[in-house]
């Protein structure tokens, strides 16, 4: 029916497009009644969607962003392929027509209201435009009229025979002008392919955009309507662009305006040129660019419309900033004001839709300014840009004094998706004993999403969330929260202590302990890294599985994790994408930088830098096994080396009187170590593999190996320095009691010691190798040869060369006398037999775990999975006490806020409105009763609605020390609704929610 | 045999604070009884004990360019001779402590058969390596074979009685390749050494080389140890295939043997027992 009614209007619109030529559209019936109600379409690969105001809509959006979760991999191409909505399309679509016909003489105030959204959807960004024959189009101004013309004039045209054309293929065509040309001129890439997707989609309006349907409708179209085309391409502009934008979120908003046909054509320093969706080109002057920053948290662009002539301030930025510089409609009025309110009341619920649905928001403002004010904030602001001293402050000063009295024009909301696997990356690595905190600058309940949908929070686990910026109120509630968790905690430990004792089969039966998690917004952390609190803190994130940081600066990030990195002593790994992550990187012990949407700031900062996410979990868990067991041993290694080299000439200091005199030849000494050593050890640093990759990703338990230094421990050590005592008295003395009270001169002594030395040193090396190619055995083999070639070619091509002495011939003399061959066959023999001993014994009877593993190596294929399993099954059955108990000594900072990118685009409401002294009187607390429920499955929502200090205007004075009050009803009516909201849609999750609201 | 003569019993015992320079030498005479008989060729040694020659200084004390033949060398020793380089302004040749401290008691084997003292004949060539007596070691070059001019312009080691030139009287064993010069040169490796003297060739098959019985050892004693609480030895002694007589590698081999087998049979038993439960399916935690 919807098909019917869609092409009813289509046809509808078209005819009267054509009779009107793009005037009036016959769709403004539609719209008083409902105002902006626009239907979400799921699409593949892209969404953007407008939100509903009703539920369903926003149910159907999870189901739908939960199953592409497992179908897209990752997001670098899908911010492109913004498919737009249809209906809101088309809307826009009509608004525009009529702003670009009757505009600046009607106005009609929500036409404009959508144009100017998407307006500043694709002007208010720093975003570059570069197409693929003129990359980065700075300076070219297109003559916008000309074209507009000759585009409009052209179309016309092509509509004509596109609806010859449509008779026989059912291709019907609501494009606009721009859309054909975008579709159309360059069909091949894959964007063109989406966008001709919606408009497929478009036309027949069946909701459900199959990708396979919309190409095949393409190439029908596209082959009949080439040649019609043809024509046009030549004379319009070049139409593929490529947006170069400082974050994957200025990008994705282009590209959603694009959708909607407001496709941004060119930017200068000076002029920025948008193609609305009739082809017009309107090019607005750029008066001034307020940027971003993470103080204001927005951004402005103060532009000069081209037709009105209206001087026009569009801001982006973070909604609860934007929100609280929304106009004060007092002076407007009553029923305005009222609308206002409504308005910016639905908005905000909006937004927490998106945030609770994990995607990221912001909202998008204007102002209308005169010329009076602007020319008098433009010479504050040419003084702010001139002043010598605190230049930053008065810039900061004078866009903060322009960007207030917005009137709001929409919200959007971007989807951050998550990379393909990272659920099990998390799972990975917190089984392997890292513990994972999220240090986010998205809203809080972006980030709570986030978490659960990646598993970082469990619905079972207890969530206490800290929000305040008050110093007493927070010390209280982390109390309060640490009390709660110490006795939970209290209450598990006898039992683990009994597990202790009966490791098996019991605890397998018993419910799994409650596990916590902990989320805190900035601010508070703010509060508590002021306040001194970070003991309190930490000593609650200890107990806690997770933790969440939300709306964190870069600084905050920083913050944290030195805080971590020095309070709790541990290794600290940042992961992150983004530029604001850099700090975050920095700070810790470990930077690993994600290379993506981005930018390449995480990764120029970092000390690793991968491509995915869960990459992180075989970088860990298998190089990072593999690196620390080769540097553990390397380590080891070369410590046993020089000390059972060295120690031969300490021995042979008894015998010399204690004068320092060598038995050795110093060439062959220093060729020791730097030739005859030096290959088999390097290889074996590089490539030795101690329990393969597939079993490391197979037991994540094999990480904690690494975390308790297990491969270099003090016993470790010493025993290593005895083996290398023994094994230098033994290369020593066995030659030494052969050669005794014989003929035997210095070089000759020392020749054989050398060359026992040498054997044995190696074959001890070989002995600890796990990893055994051809090369190794080349490069040991390699070693011994060549050691034994140039001593033969030194010994014997050095008469008097080194003086004062040289082992002239020695070696040749050696070689020829069997003395020297059966003492080279039995001392690496006795030097080696105790290791060797231990070696087997520790591979009959160890029970480490790397042993098992590499056991298991030696097993086939098959039946090594096998053995993963029941490894790992025995291991989920019995270590309910090493889960339970974090290690506290191996937390792992980690920032998956930028896990990924796509934008899931909401162009939302323009108009819902959230007071923000709402927002305030929210202030006061209210405990409800449903808190003291059982605490597996509570939710504690420690939780205020109180906006960021630096855009607090109207900042209340009154600070709520004790949990006291009961606010306005009024007010909290909206918040209320929210709040069953709340507990509506976590129900689901059999997740009893409860609300602390302070 | 030990004539050190500490002990006074010793007949040795009179010259045991002998100097480098005692004229006339002294001498002393110890008889011995070898109790079997040596069959093959028998090596004559002199062994020291207590004798650092493998301390630092003065391992580093010689000069192998000189020892090598180099005229320049001959002339102007090297450094590393401090301080016997020189001796009255006299570049000292063969230069440094080691040569300076040449072994230079002279053994003389007899055989006592019913009192008559037959000598026995002690071959003094061959007991250097070849390679240092043909390669390392060679005697200044210059027109015509007369040692004496060659090594004109130089000055005896202070301790010797004759300079290098007189070391013996036959010209290819004589200056830097006299062949107990050579063996002394190549300095040893532990305090307590021996080093070949002569060799005592079988001179046919019907006889052993030295029948068991009555032998006598003279010696001129001209090399002090008692300052330094050294030995000294005559060896004599055959050699079998594996060199020197010393049951060490026998015992070692023997022993490491052993160790290995019960090992061996310790971990077949161990491994027999608890090796397969690795390889099972349940691993015990």
């Amino acid at each position: 029916r919807r098909l019917e009614t869609h092409k009813e209007l289509d046809l509808d619109d078209e005819d009267l497009a054509k009779l009107q030529r793009f005037t009036l559209p016959p769709m403004n019936i539609e719209r008083p009644a409902v105002y902006k109600q626009t239907t979400m379409r799921p699409l593949r690969r892209c969404q953007s969607a407008r939100a509903h105001f009703q539920g369903h809509t926003r149910n159907r959006s999870l189901g739908r962003r939960d199953s592409n979760q497992s179908q897209v991999a990752f997001s670098s191409t899908i911010e492109k392929d913004v498919a737009p909505d249809s209906r809101l399309l088309r809307r826009v679509r009509e608004a525009a027509l009529q702003t670009e016909n009757l505009s600046p003489f009607i106005h009609m105030k929500t036409s404009t209201s959508l144009t100017d959204f998407f307006l500043a959807l694709a002007i208010c960004n720093t975003v570059l435009v570069s197409t693929a024959t003129e990359p980065r189009q700075r300076v070219t101004v297109p003559p916008p009229i000309k074209h507009s013309g000759i585009t409009l004039e052209k179309i016309h045209q092509i509509f004509q025979r596109l609806k010859l054309a449509s008779l026989s293929q059912s291709f019907s065509s609501s494009q606009s002008s721009s859309d054909l040309g975008a579709s159309f001129s360059a069909k091949n890439t894959e964007e063109q392919l989406a966008a001709l997707d919606c408009c497929d989609d478009d036309c027949c309006g069946s909701g459900r955009g199959e990708e396979l349907q919309g190409k095949g409708s393409t190439d029908i179209g596209s082959a009949s309507l080439d040649e019609v085309f043809k024509s046009v391409t030549n004379s319009s502009l070049p139409t593929e662009f490529c947006y170069e934008a400082e974050s994957p979120d200025e990008a994705a908003l282009v590209y959603a305006a694009q959708a909607y046909s407001f496709t941004l054509v060119s930017r200068t320093p000076e002029q920025v040129t948008v193609r609305l969706p009739q082809g017009t080109l309107l090019t607005f002057d750029i008066l001034y660019t307020l940027g971003f920053d993470s103080v204001r948290k927005r951004m402005s662009v103060v532009v000069r419309h081209p037709l009105t002539k209206e001087i026009v301030v569009y801001t982006k930025g973070a909604d609860s900033v934007i929100m609280d510089l929304l106009e004060d409609s007092a002076k407007a009025d009553i029923s305005a004001e009222k609308r206002m309110k409504r308005i910016k009341e639905k908005t905000q619920k909006h937004l927490d839709y998106y945030a609770r649905d994990g995607l990221r928001t912001l909202c998008i403002a204007k102002k209308v300014l005169n010329e009076d004010d602007f020319q008098k904030w433009a010479n504050f602001r040419r003084e702010a840009e001139a002043a010598i001293d605190n230049r930053e402050e008065l810039l900061m000063e004078t866009a903060q004094h322009l960007e207030t009295k917005l009137t709001l024009l929409g919200a959007t909301g971007i989807e951050d998706r998550l990379q393909d696997g990272v659920p099990d990356t998390v799972a990975a690595l917190r089984e392997a004993g890292i513990q994972i905190w999220v240090l986010t600058g998205d809203k809080q309940e972006t980030a709570v999403n986030i978490a659960y949908s990646c598993k970082l929070l469990d619905q079972r686990d207890t969530v206490f969330t800290i929000n305040t910026d008050n110093k007493e109120t927070c010390e209280s509630l982390l109390n309060l929260t640490l009390e709660e968790v110490r006795k939970n905690y209290e209450v598990e430990k006898p039992r683990r202590k009994f597990l202790g004792i009966i490791p098996t089969s019991f605890s397998a039966s018993e419910a799994p302990s409650p596990e916590f998690g902990l989320v805190i917004d900035g601010r508070t952390l703010n509060v508590v890294f002021q306040g001194g609190l970070e003991e309190k803190f930490l000593a609650l994130t200890k107990h806690c599985r997770s933790v969440l940081c939300c709306r964190a600066t870069p600084l905050q990030k920083s913050m944290v994790v030195k805080l971590v990195r020095r309070q709790l002593k541990v290794m600290t790994l940042s992961i992150g994408d983004g530029a604001n992550d850099v700090s975050m990187i920095q700070a810790a012990d470990v930077g690993i930088g994600i290379s993506g949407q981005e930018g390449m700031q995480a990764v120029m900062a970092s000390d690793f830098a991968i491509s995915r996410f869960k990459h992180l979990k075989k970088l860990l868990l298998v190089h990072g096994h593999w690196c620390y067991a080769r540097l553990a041993k390397m380590v080891i290694y070369f410590f046993y080396k020089n000390v059972s080299y060295v120690n031969l000439l300490f021995w042979y200091q008894f015998f010399c009187g204690f004068s320092g005199s060598t038995m050795i030849d110093y060439w062959q000494m220093i060729f020791f170590n730097l030739f005859f050593t030096s290959m088999p050890p390097i290889l074996f640093g590089v490539l030795d593999k101690d329990v393969s990759a597939e079993t490391l990703l197979g037991l994540p338990e094999l990480y904690k190996n690494g975390q308790n230094s297990e491969m270099y421990k003090l016993s470790t050590f010493i025993i290593t320095m005895l083996d290398a005592f023994y094994q230098s008295l033994i290369c020593f003395f066995v030659p030494y009691l052969t050669y005794e009270d014989s003929d035997i001169d210095v070089f000759s002594f020392g020749n054989p010691i050398n060359t026992i030395s040498l054997l044995t040193i190696l074959l001890h090396q070989a002995l600890e190798m796990k990893t055994w190619t051809l090369f190794h055995l080349a490069t040991m083999i390699g070693s011994v040869v060549f050691y034994f070639v140039f001593s033969l070619i030194y010994n014997a091509a050095c008469v008097v060369c080194n003086p004062p002495t040289n082992p002239y011939w020695i070696m040749e003399k050696q070689l020829s006398e069997p003395t020297f061959y059966l003492l080279c066959l039995l001392t690496p023999v006795v030097a080696l037999l105790p290791r060797f001993v231990i070696f087997a014994l520790r591979g009959t009877f160890g029970a480490s775990l790397i042993l098992k593993a590499q056991q298991l190596d030696k097993l086939p294929k098959g039946q090594q999975d096998l053995e993963i399993q029941k490894l790992r099954s025995r291991k989920q059955t019995t270590s309910g006490a090493p889960v339970a108990s974090p290690a506290s000594n191996d937390d792992l900072e980690q920032n998956v806020s930028h896990l990924c990118a796509s934008p899931f685009l909401h162009p939302a409401a323009a108009a819902v409105s959230h007071g923000d002294t709402e927002s305030w009187g929210l202030s006061a607390s209210e405990v409800n009763p449903l808190g003291k429920q059982t605490p597996e499955e509570g939710y504690y929502f420690f939780n205020r609605w109180a906006e960021e200090e630096s855009t607090a205007t109207a900042f209340p004075g009154h600070y709520p020390l004790v949990p006291s009050r009961v606010t306005t009803t009024g007010q909290d009516g909206g918040k209320l609704t929210k709040d069953n909201a709340n507990n509506f849609n976590h129900g689901s999750h059999r997740r009893s929610v409860s609300a602390v609201t302070l | 045999i030990d004539y050190t003569g500490t002990e006074p019993s010793s007949p040795c015992n009179k010259c045991l604070n002998v100097s480098w320079d005692s004229t006339p030498p002294c001498t002393c005479t110890i008889n011995f009884t070898l109790e079997h008989s040596f069959e093959s060729n028998v090596f004559m040694y002199y062994g020291l004990s207590n004798f650092y020659q493998n301390h630092r200084r003065y391992v580093k004390s010689r000069d192998d360019s000189q020892l090598n033949g180099d005229n320049s060398s001959l002339l102007n020793p090297s450094k590393e001779c401090e301080p016997y380089r020189t001796n009255e302004d006299k570049p000292i040749a063969p230069c440094g402590a080691i040569a300076n401290s040449m072994f230079n008691d002279t053994l003389k084997l007899y055989r006592i058969d019913n009192d008559t003292r037959t000598p026995i004949t002690l071959i003094k060539k061959g007991i250097a390596w070849w390679t240092d007596k043909n390669v390392k070691f060679r005697n200044p070059t210059g027109d015509g074979n007369n040692l004496t001019a060659l090594f004109q312009g130089t000055t005896k080691p202070v301790n010797w009685p004759k300079p290098v030139y007189m070391l013996d009287s036959e010209p290819d064993n004589n200056g830097f390749i006299n062949e107990d010069f050579i063996v002394w040169m190549r300095t040893a490796a532990l305090p307590t050494f021996r080093k070949l003297y002569r060799l005592i060739e079988r001179k046919n098959n019907l006889q052993p080389t030295l029948q068991a019985g009555q032998y006598s050892l003279d010696i001129t004693y001209n090399y002090p140890v008692h300052s330094f609480d050294g030995r000294k030895r005559m060896i004599l002694s055959t050699i079998s295939w594996m060199g020197g007589k010393n049951p060490f590698l026998g015992i070692a081999y023997i022993t490491v043997g052993s160790i290995c087998f019960f090992l061996g049979v310790v971990l077949l038993i161990i491994h027999h027992k608890y090796g397969n439960r690795n390889t099972s399916a349940d691993i015990p935690n």
